[in-house]
């Protein structure tokens, strides 16, 4: 059975003004099964963002990309950048970063809602009033506020707003970056809520690209965990923070202050490696606690380490051993 | 405890009026105000470390403006090192700033993109008349840059701020208010704009420098679980009120409000084991301008009774040095 989204050796380039390019995305792959809900987490600059923006084909014009991301096995990179066109928000639809304070304020929720339905030959006229009104509600929103302007919303019905407009052309897979940041907990929390049902009524995909460990340990099932545009592990959100196999995942979480916990929250010294130049090695060895001599020469591959026949746990560090949990 | 807090605040109110537009001023409707802070009297102790969290609207930024006399308070006091400071103008303010110094949410911000790292941090000397000669303040220059985690110095000293991270950015802020010798520092969102892989480092930063010295810190967050781990007590708000206060660990564990629990129940939790089951309120934060009758919280709170209605609760002792803002409180049935 092939996975309803396939990432396969995802690179992204940026041409710089002055000199060379920086190479933002270094070999991503990933997949994910309908109705399931995978976090994407890292440092600023990691290259989290940049990915999904990659599978949308909304990169800047100074960007290359290569690789293939498929879609119920078929390439929708194959042709490039155009090729992605017709399945773009009719199947993998995004929900941007800081969306709720993107919507046009002279123009009714309602009528931002219906346009990329009409854009995409969804639906038009008064199916598309319909079924507004059904997303709205699908969200948690009245169907009647469609007729409200979005300073009229609060900051939480906004993004509720957002992510219906996301939905507009029933995708199957929703790639959602840092939709709580701007948000009170109690508003994320309702926004984590929808997110989760959502995925559970419509067997919607979900990415959730977020700095927020916690809140991916709360709502996703599994994890990549990015370092410097190369996923450093990924596996069950459960297996990464109980038997963490890569010191980046462990440090993160050493880093992540617990309600109740009683140990001391450490930082993690130093910043990550620039990618506008070549990386020899590990690009975490400068910041690594348990750093050896090959790591300055050899790069780790990202190879499965799971110690079962379970879901796959991989890890691209040259240690390779269950690294003690925080 | 005869010495006096570092920091006293009572009774505080602010007020921002607002406009009543043509029609209403012809009418003559009476002018109506929105209530930022709304009767919050608190502490800060040497070497006490004490985290006002609320969500946005609650008036936690407000009551740091107003104890920082950014913005005037409409009522109550605020003594700072034992002396009124509420109705000080701002010349007689101007020597006690160096002493009560704030540090912002947005290091991007705060500091001069134009200015190196060292005239960012002498600054503050200049501004006050106390930089002295040349070697007076390089020494003082050395001496808050290392307290504020940034060594060698030397590395720093001649960069501009965009070639430093967002962590050494922060950092540069602290220095250049340690430079002044405060007793006070009031922490507005210090963390928030920051890498979770630097956070904890500003945040032990500022841990240690209140546990070795004079001073008192007040933070400013709307992350419990950063208030749990770091600060010595959690003052909550809610619409411009305090509704509970107490030893962060007491706060954390024993919540005695209906509003602090359901705010400690949505947090998410690190270890994927330990789910949450969020008990979310309904609805967001009243608008400020319309206070419910009666206990604020009550519209939204999910035990709520007939008497919550019409009775305003007062902070009422709820343990040691715990306190909290509704009726339930002592009758051992606010679960």
């Amino acid at each position: 059975m092939t996975a309803l989204l396939e990432v396969e050796d995802l690179h992204v380039w940026f041409e710089l003004p002055h000199r060379g390019e920086l190479h933002a995305v270094q070999g991503v792959s990933f997949s994910l099964d309908p109705g399931e809900r995978m976090g994407l987490v890292g440092e600023s600059g990691c290259g989290k963002t940049t990915s999904i923006l990659a599978l949308m084909g909304l990169l800047p014009p100074n960007a290359s990309v290569q690789g293939r991301v498929r879609i119920d096995g078929v390439d929708i990179m194959a042709g490039g950048e155009e090729s992605i066109r017709p399945h773009r928000w009719r199947e993998v639809a995004m929900v941007f970063q800081g969306a709720m304070n993107a919507l046009n304020p002279v123009q009714r929720v309602g009528t931002q809602i219906i346009e990329p339905m009409e854009l995409h030959g969804f639906a038009s006229g008064d199916a598309a009033v319909r079924r507004t009104g059904e997303l709205l509600e699908l969200v948690g929103i009245p169907a009647a506020a469609a007729d409200r302007y979005p300073h009229e919303f609060s900051g939480g019905m906004r993004q509720r707003a957002a992510i219906a407009m996301a939905l507009a052309c029933e995708p199957k897979i929703l790639l959602a970056d840092e939709p709580t940041t701007a948000l009170d907990v109690m508003v994320q929390a309702q926004i984590l809520e929808l997110l989760k049902s959502l995925s559970a009524e419509l067997g919607l995909a979900l990415v959730l690209v977020t700095h927020d460990l916690p809140v991916v340990a709360q709502v996703c099932q599994r994890a990549a965990v990015m370092y410097a545009g190369r996923i450093a592990e990924a596996g069950p959100i459960d297996v990464l923070f109980h038997e963490p196999r890569h010191p980046y995942t462990r440090l993160l979480f050493a880093a992540t202050p617990d309600l109740y916990g009683d140990q001391q929250v450490v930082s993690i010294p130093g910043a990550p490696p620039r990618l506008d130049q070549e990386m020899v090695g590990c690009p975490f060895r400068d910041r690594c606690d348990v750093v050896m001599d090959v790591c300055a020469t050899v790069d780790p591959a990202l190879v499965d380490v799971g110690v079962d026949a379970g879901p796959s746990h991989l890890a691209a560090c040259h240690r390779n051993d269950v690294v003690s949990s925080v | 405890m005869n010495e006096p807090p570092l920091l006293q605040v009572r009774d505080l109110v602010t007020t921002f009026p607002l406009r009543r537009g043509f029609t209403g001023a012809i009418l003559r409707q009476p002018r109506e105000a929105v209530h930022a802070v709304d009767g919050v009297s608190l502490s800060v102790a040497k070497g006490e470390m004490v985290a006002l969290v609320g969500e946005s609207g609650c008036g936690k930024t407000t009551t740091a403006q107003t104890i920082m006399r950014q913005v005037d308070a409409t009522s109550g006091s605020v003594v700072f090192e034992g002396r009124d400071i509420t109705a000080l103008d701002a010349g007689e303010m101007r020597p006690l700033r160096r002493r009560m110094q704030m540090i912002y949410q947005d290091p991007y911000e705060s500091l001069d993109p134009r200015f190196r790292v060292r005239d960012a941090v002498i600054e503050p000397l200049v501004v006050h008349g106390l930089a002295g000669s040349k070697k007076e303040r390089e020494t003082k220059l050395i001496d808050a840059m290392s307290r504020a985690g940034l060594t060698p110095p030397e590395l720093y000293l001649d960069r501009y701020p965009h070639e430093l991270s967002g962590g050494q950015r922060q950092r540069v802020a602290i220095a250049a208010s340690l430079v002044l010798e405060p007793n006070l520092l009031v922490a507005d969102e210090p963390v928030s704009m920051l890498d979770v892989s630097v956070r904890a480092g500003v945040l032990t930063l500022l841990d240690g420098l209140r546990s070795r010295g004079d001073m008192g810190i007040l933070m400013i967050t709307h992350d419990l679980s950063t208030a749990a781990h770091f600060a010595d007590r959690i003052i909550v708000m809610y619409l411009g009120r305090i509704v509970e206060e107490g030893p962060a660990r007491q706060v954390v564990r024993n919540p005695q409000h209906p509003y602090t629990r359901a705010l400690l129940s949505v947090v998410p939790r690190r270890d994927p084991r330990e789910q949450v089951t969020p008990q979310i309120l309904v609805g967001e934060t009243p608008n400020p301008v319309n206070i419910p009758s009666g206990c604020r919280f009550q519209p939204r709170c999910p035990v709520a009774e007939d008497r919550c209605r019409t009775i305003d609760p007062a902070l009422a002792d709820a343990g040691p040095d715990h306190r909290a803002a509704c009726v339930l409180v002592g009758e051992g049935a606010t679960r």
